[in-house]
């Protein structure tokens, strides 16, 4: 009896290790801890311009009427379907139905037409009011049709509406959306504990494809050097931005760890004055940008991290042209372009330096290179808000550097007054034709204008295209390799074997 | 004595209204608009000017002073700009991290320092005095932060017995909240204590080499009481005064420390807050320190006076 006994016990233990042992193996880890170097000042992404805000809640808590995939390319996201009228001036959404809002209410034409409306008004804060610019009107048809007319065709609207400033919010929520975030995506809120992290948890009446995590934390680590020991103890199992470059090796070499470097859509530029003596004549601007070595910027500001650019766009762009090779490293050629603008003798001239290390770190090591071919440069180091102040506002400044991280943004080039101060009636044309136009072809076609026109007149100095290294948990999956948008989309991550 | 601490409470109030126009002043001249900050590159000039009148920035600058003199006098401390949040309701929310972690640091500083320091003064001269002067001098030379980075390499990334960032919540998790704060504590203590333990020793040497000590140690007190009863209380005052120094040292080290740990405290605050141009922040926070250091001094005069008879009658 004793014997059965035991026999039976043991049968039952086993049996109870099988069970166990195969439902911790069903029971996949379902919750993420994500690093991110800054905190949001608050969660609602259309009324302010920091990144931060769009990598919390793009496509986790907001959603847009379209939105923009990991390749940059436009996804139909609360607007299921949509026709262009043949004018290209009309545009007929049809909405996602059963798509709620993360307090029960359901989604519907009203309040499309209150989000948009609500973006362009006067007294909107919204960051981003060009991308609304060329709206007339906003119309509900019925409760899941939504008509938006322009005042002229604009090619890039769908892609326009697929930015984290476009998101689609509820009449009664939007006064609250700062502090508690809602909106019609995957996961929503939980809670905010100022200064170290905002919880998301998965919404149960999500539209769409539910995702595999069910909780989402972001924790904010501005320290490079706690960013490194947060991934290291697994505090935080994810730094899709991670700060500290000179540690990446580390990170490669650990098999804990996966590292992607990828692309952002940040070009890192020699901004120059091009109203100010002696950089509005080309030649001197032609001259500098022959006398920077881009590879000798990118190995010793950014630990190699980054791609040369030679003009104004993201080489993982379609419509980018290498135009590197126009404006190679060649300092006789600089002192002979200077020589021939009539600066044999070279001149002084200073450089603002914003806070991030590509900017101060990449600074030194411009001024080196100019000093080289007799441009001889003061470094002065300025905070962002003076930054905004002097430079981008007051246009006071010789020379700065700055990484443009808006995707597209090659219109810059042909706006009034911008801190460039660069004016060019053929770009403008070319411009305001690529706003007209929506075929694919087209559009690069004039790309590819613009971006040839800005290399010819050298209008800054083309540095790299800031990468973005990411270092997560190796039995991860799902994270985004580039960043076509500011965000952190969690829609697909999930926790492998 | 109380005329002596009424004399003191009123050049305390006149400190903090001098403070509180130096404030106001420096953040008014200070470049950079909170509102073109928040909206960027792109933001168009009606945005922003939206923005700005929503946060208040449109007013005279006269009105604003007063309204957040006004406002710090019955406790409001006005609404963030960027946060959108009551600052008092930010400030409570950190000062819980920040005072315990201060406290907590200035215990642990001293309770190291003294004793090391009586132990050097007493054995002057010994291997033991020679030791513990050479490993206070590496102390005083290592900037915290670094010594901190050194704490999370071995104790949360090498031996994990704590975690590396955060800061659980003392509602949620209170002992998870005091093992947060033990590593930032013990960054923050263990230069002061080198540098307190340091100004004892001196002190007490000067103190022991006096004649009163001499005639103690002649009518046969006991050595230990020698150093406790009669040259501690004289080495006091210039102990006191670094201590003193050191808690509002120690407030403006957390900037630090916070960071490096990500610990939800004032400093983090302050930093981010200066950075964003969340200037109502700003001003609100650095009076509250502003405060919080005069407040400290008036007790280390007071406290001068009670180690120190002869000093009440100054002044």
């Amino acid at each position: 009896m004793n014997i059965k006994k035991t026999l039976a016990i043991s049968a039952s233990t086993i049996a109870l290790a099988i069970v166990a042992t195969s439902t911790s193996a069903l029971a996949e880890r379902t919750d993420l801890s994500v690093g991110m170097v800054l905190e949001p000042e608050h969660l609602d992404p259309t009324a302010g311009a920091a990144a931060a805000i769009d990598e919390v809640v793009y496509a986790n808590v907001f959603e847009g009427l379209t939105r923009i995939n990991e390749d940059g390319s436009v996804a139909p996201a609360l607007a299921e379907s949509w026709e262009i009228s043949d004018d290209g001036k009309v545009y007929t959404f049809k909405l996602r139905s059963g798509a709620k809002f993360h307090d029960g209410t359901d989604l519907d034409a009203g309040d499309v037409v209150f989000s948009l409306d609500r973006a362009r008004s006067g007294d909107s804060t919204n960051a981003q009011k060009a991308l609304f610019a060329a709206i007339e009107s906003v119309e509900a048809v019925d409760p899941t049709t939504v008509t938006v007319t322009l005042s002229e065709a604009a090619g890039s609207f769908l892609y326009n509406m697929g930015w984290g400033d476009a998101v689609i919010v509820a009449p009664e929520s939007a006064d609250t959306n700062k502090e508690k975030p809602i909106g019609t995506g995957p996961f929503k809120f939980d809670r905010w504990s100022r200064g170290v992290s905002v919880d998301l948890v998965k919404s149960d009446d999500y539209w769409g494809d539910a995702p595999a995590l069910e909780k989402v934390s972001f924790r904010f680590i501005a320290d490079p050097a706690a960013a490194t020991a947060a991934l290291q103890a697994g505090d935080v199992q994810a730094f899709p931005n991670f700060p500290a470059p000179e540690a990446i090796a580390a990170f490669e070499a650990d098999p804990r760890f996966a590292v992607e470097i990828g692309s952002t859509e940040g070009e890192t530029i020699l901004s120059t004055n091009n109203a100010k003596p002696p950089f509005d004549n080309v030649l001197v601007r032609r001259a500098i940008a022959h006398a920077i070595d881009r590879q000798a910027i990118i190995d010793g500001a950014m630990f190699g991290l980054g791609t040369p650019i030679g003009t104004h766009f993201a080489p993982h762009n379609a419509a980018y042209v290498d135009l590197t090779g126009q404006s190679a490293f060649d300092p006789e050629k600089a002192r002979g372009l200077l020589a021939e603008a009539g600066f044999a003798d070279g001149f002084s001239a200073t450089i603002k330096l914003p806070p991030p290390s590509y900017a101060r770190r990449g600074g030194e090591i411009v001024a080196a290179q100019l000093r080289e071919v007799g441009i001889d440069l003061e470094i002065i180091p300025v905070e962002w808000a003076q930054w905004l102040e002097q430079v981008f506002r007051n246009k006071d400044y010789d020379l700065t550097i700055v990484s443009h991280t808006e995707p597209n943004d090659i219109g810059i080039y042909a706006r009034d007054d911008y801190y460039f101060q660069y004016d060019n009636v053929v770009l403008e044309a070319v411009i305001e034709k690529l706003d007209r136009t929506a075929d694919p072809d087209d559009r690069t076609a004039l790309f590819a204008e613009a971006q040839q026109i800005v290399a010819d007149d050298a209008v800054n100095g083309f540095l790299f295209q800031l990468a973005k290294s990411g270092v997560w948990d190796a039995k991860l999956e799902g994270l985004w390799e580039n960043s076509p948008v500011q965000a952190n989309d969690m829609t697909k991550v999930r926790w492998t074997e | 004595m109380a005329a002596f601490i009424l004399r003191r409470f009123l050049m305390l109030i006149a400190t903090l209204f001098v403070a509180s126009l130096i404030v106001f002043a420096v953040l008014e001249i200070v470049p950079g608009d909170p509102a073109r900050l928040m909206l960027g590159l792109n933001a168009s000039e009606d945005a922003i000017e939206a923005l700005r009148n929503e946060m208040g920035l449109n007013q005279p600058i006269i009105p604003r002073y007063v309204s957040w003199v006004g406002g710090l006098l019955i406790g409001d401390f006005g609404t963030s700009y960027t946060y959108r949040v009551a600052v008092s309701e930010l400030v409570t929310e950190r000062i819980v991290v920040s005072l315990p972690l201060a406290i907590l640091a200035l215990a642990l500083s001293t309770s190291i320092a003294l004793p090391v320091a009586l132990l050097a003064a007493r054995h002057r001269g010994t291997s033991a005095d020679t030791a513990i002067m050479t490993a206070t001098q590496v102390g005083v030379a290592i900037p915290n932060f670094w010594f901190a980075l050194l704490l999370v390499y071995l104790f949360a990334v090498t031996l994990q017995w704590v975690p590396a960032v955060g800061f659980p919540g003392w509602g949620d998790d209170p002992a998870g909240s005091l093992t947060a704060l033990i590593l930032p504590a013990i960054a923050l203590a263990l230069p002061q204590a080198a540098i307190l333990s340091r100004v004892t020793r001196s002190a007490l040497l000067e103190a022991l080499s006096q004649d009163y000590i001499r005639t103690a140690r002649a009518k046969g007190v006991a050595e230990g009481d020698v150093l406790w009863k009669h040259a501690l209380r004289n080495a006091l005052i210039p102990v006191l005064t670094i201590l003193g120094l050191q808690f509002a040292f120690l407030l403006a080290g957390t900037i630090i420390i916070e960071n490096v740990f990500t610990l939800p405290g004032l400093g983090r605050l302050i930093f981010q807050a200066i950075t964003q141009r969340d200037l109502i922040v700003v001003q609100s926070v650095v009076m509250l320190l502003v405060v919080t250091v005069i407040s400290i001094n008036f007790l280390v005069d007071i406290a001068y006076a009670w180690a120190d008879p002869r000093l009440r009658g100054q002044r």
